[in-house]
């Protein structure tokens, strides 16, 4: 048996698919949530990783930083941060939020906050 | 049907490689941190964080490059023991010059520790993921040349012994108590374990003395396991009090 793709479908469940070089037949490994989660956390990529592993990705990904909602524009500017600093940007506006009372951050707020707090190129 | 230790085929993950690459990471990252030294006690509340943020400070004072990795996901205090500001990458640089990173530097304030993940059963990763967090702040902060890398762990033994996986070598241990008999016992499995692991016992900072807390941890402890008392730390120290420290 040979590895032959990773399905993550996005509901926590991950499948990777096997197939066998000689007669073609195709078994698939499927994994619970839980089961995913803990192949998560030792940050490793199954069917192999085609770019290293970015600073900081576990947390970036995994930790759930508390705060205001963030809209999908906003998290699509945050995912341009470099993740190495990106955890900490998020806790920036998050705290920026949360003080003033803003329950949603979207691109205008993080606009604001940037001009306010002196954050220029992030 | 073979077992995993069977396949000879490739592994196209390449599991042990990813493994490896992120030792190697850990390693390069520390390559310029002269001594390890883990902040430890089997007891909660004795003083763990306020002991690791002075005595960063203390050591930088004396001239040291010092570095404080918060390992007390849960409850983090040392951004403000070491007063950092909000910076926007790791280390953060918090007062005497001491470089830092705490999981408080990535959540809102007040918000606690929680992993995206499936609801239930959460006891069965949440461990494995704080050791990656673990892992992560020892591979992917850019320390630089340190002295001394001190790490503020948690109440009870998991943390340790993940360092220790992480590190693929024990650091070395200074532990903290107060005087009191039941700090004495709990503290006393603690080190035992770091003993059992292959730690070296720095010594023993004994903390909260005075009559509020009338005990002899301290002397008891540094009597079984050969281990001095580097410090007797009362309810309301003077400054002078840490400053002794690095001399011992």
């Amino acid at each position: 048996m040979a590895f032959a793709e990773r399905e993550i479908p996005g509901d926590g469940t991950l499948a990777a698919t096997f197939k066998c070089p000689t007669c073609g037949r195709v078994i698939a490994m499927l994994t619970n949530p839980m089961e995913t989660q803990l192949v998560s956390s030792l940050g490793v990529e199954i069917g192999g990783r085609t770019v290293p592993a970015e600073p900081f990705e576990t947390i970036s990904k995994a930790v759930v930083t508390g705060g205001p909602a963030w809209s999908s524009d906003a998290q699509e500017r945050l995912s341009r941060v470099p993740s190495f600093v990106r955890g900490m940007v998020k806790k920036i506006y998050g705290d920026y939020a949360k003080e003033r009372g803003i329950t949603e951050i979207t691109p205008a707020v993080m606009d604001t906050a940037r001009a306010e707090l002196g954050l220029e190129g992030m | 049907m073979r077992t995993y230790h069977q396949l000879t085929d490739p592994d196209r993950s390449g599991l042990a490689d990813q493994i490896g690459a992120q030792r190697r990471r850990v390693a390069e990252q520390l390559a310029g941190v002269q001594r390890i030294v883990a902040v430890m006690s089997g007891k909660g509340g004795v003083g763990k964080s306020y002991v690791t943020a002075h005595l960063a400070r203390s050591l930088a004072r004396s001239g040291r490059a010092v570095g404080v990795l918060d390992a007390d996901f849960n409850g983090p205090t040392i951004p403000a023991l070491l007063q950092t500001p909000p910076e926007a990458a790791a280390p953060a640089i918090g007062l005497d010059g001491v470089k830092c990173v705490s999981m408080g530097h990535f959540l809102t304030d007040g918000a606690p520790l929680s992993f995206t993940g499936p609801p239930a059963e959460g006891f069965v990763w949440r461990g494995a993921m704080e050791a990656a967090a673990l892992r992560e702040f020892l591979g992917d902060v850019k320390w630089g040349p340190l002295d001394f890398l001190v790490l503020d762990l948690p109440p009870g033994m998991e943390r340790y012994l993940a360092l220790c996986d992480i590190l693929g070598a024990p650091p070395a241990v200074l532990t903290v108590t107060i005087p009191t008999a039941e700090s004495r016992d709990a503290v006393r499995r603690a080190m035992r374990a770091a003993v059992e692991r292959g730690s070296d016992l720095l010594g023993i900072v004994e903390n909260m003395v005075g009559p509020q807390f009338p005990g002899t941890a301290g002397d008891d402890l540094a009597r079984e396991f050969n281990a001095p008392v580097i410090a007797r730390i009362p309810f309301n120290p003077s400054p002078s009090v840490w400053d002794e420290i690095p001399l011992r």
